[in-house]
């Protein structure tokens, strides 16, 4: 494995990993807030 | 402190701040990154290798500052029954559990072609290791336990027990024989060049900032969860 390969690979999980769970907790955010409205606005 | 306790006065605080977080973390990642691959100059010794430090140091930061913050969330959940601080700390272990698992594994990426193994049982090592074990025992407690909206007093303590490990990973370098190199960045000054360190400050400058915005996205979906199942019951019991 080359140098370039292995700063690729590094770079890479950790840019993934970190959007990755941004976007899972983004996603788990938006969905929780928006049932607590929809519960609110029912009862 | 105290005034924060209200998550309504909280959330007024925390939606804008989620947003502004997230899109200056990702400004700050992203030159930081770019930075560190195409303004540093390569290492005298290490040549194009030592750039696994602009993701791997902010990941290592982030891990154990993650703990600390968790540790003092667990003492003012304990000490002064804030009840935003067992959220925060709940928030704060997935993203330190991820962050010390990526320092983990670039490290021992880079290690595998700059000292020629992939694995060392040495002080820096096993002591990280230790802290993703710590941060996997951290979450398995806190969903252990019937609290949703914070964490039980069992997992406070460990929280606040755990954090034992932060200066033994800190001073395991200077305490034991490692492979791991002594620290480069301290308060005293730097023995990384100026043109290597700037993208490096960016970047873990930009990384504590995302970090901060999933703190916050993940303290916000405990928040809602909780309104949910407090209705839910309202509604049940009507």
């Amino acid at each position: 494995m080359s140098h370039g390969t292995l700063i690729a690979i590094t770079f890479g999980l950790t840019i993934a990993a970190t959007l990755g769970l941004m976007g899972w907790s983004f996603a788990a955010m938006r969905s929780a807030e928006r049932r607590a409205d929809a519960l609110r606005r029912e009862s | 402190m105290h005034g924060f306790a209200n998550p309504a006065r909280f959330l007024k605080i925390a939606r804008p701040l989620t947003l502004w977080l997230a899109a200056t973390g990702l400004i700050a990642t992203a030159a930081g990154l770019a930075a560190g691959l195409l303004l540093a100059p390569p290492d005298r010794l290490q040549g194009e290798l030592f750039r696994v430090l602009y993701v791997h140091v902010p990941t290592a930061w982030l891990s154990m500052a993650g703990w600390t913050g968790l540790a003092v969330a667990s003492l003012v959940q304990l000490v002064w029954r804030h009840p935003l601080a067992g959220i925060a700390a709940r928030a704060i272990a997935v993203p330190g559990a991820l962050f010390t698992a990526l320092c983990l594994a670039t490290g021992s990426l880079w290690g595998s072609r700059a000292w020629g193994t992939w694995w060392q049982w040495d002080g820096r090592m096993t002591s990280m290791l230790v802290l993703l074990f710590l941060y996997f025992g951290y979450i398995a407690l806190a969903n252990a336990g019937d609290e949703r909206a914070s964490v039980s007093r069992v997992t406070a303590i460990y929280g606040l027990i755990g954090a034992i490990n932060i200066p033994i990973i800190n001073r395991s370098v200077v305490w034991w024989n490692s492979l791991h190199q002594p620290a480069s960045i301290s308060l005293s000054g730097s023995a990384i060049d100026s043109s290597m360190l700037w993208p490096l400050l960016v970047a873990a400058l930009g990384f504590s900032l995302l970090f901060g915005a999933i703190v916050l996205m993940r303290m916000r979906t405990i928040l809602a969860e909780a309104r949910i199942e407090a209705r839910l019951k309202r509604m049940a019991a009507a």
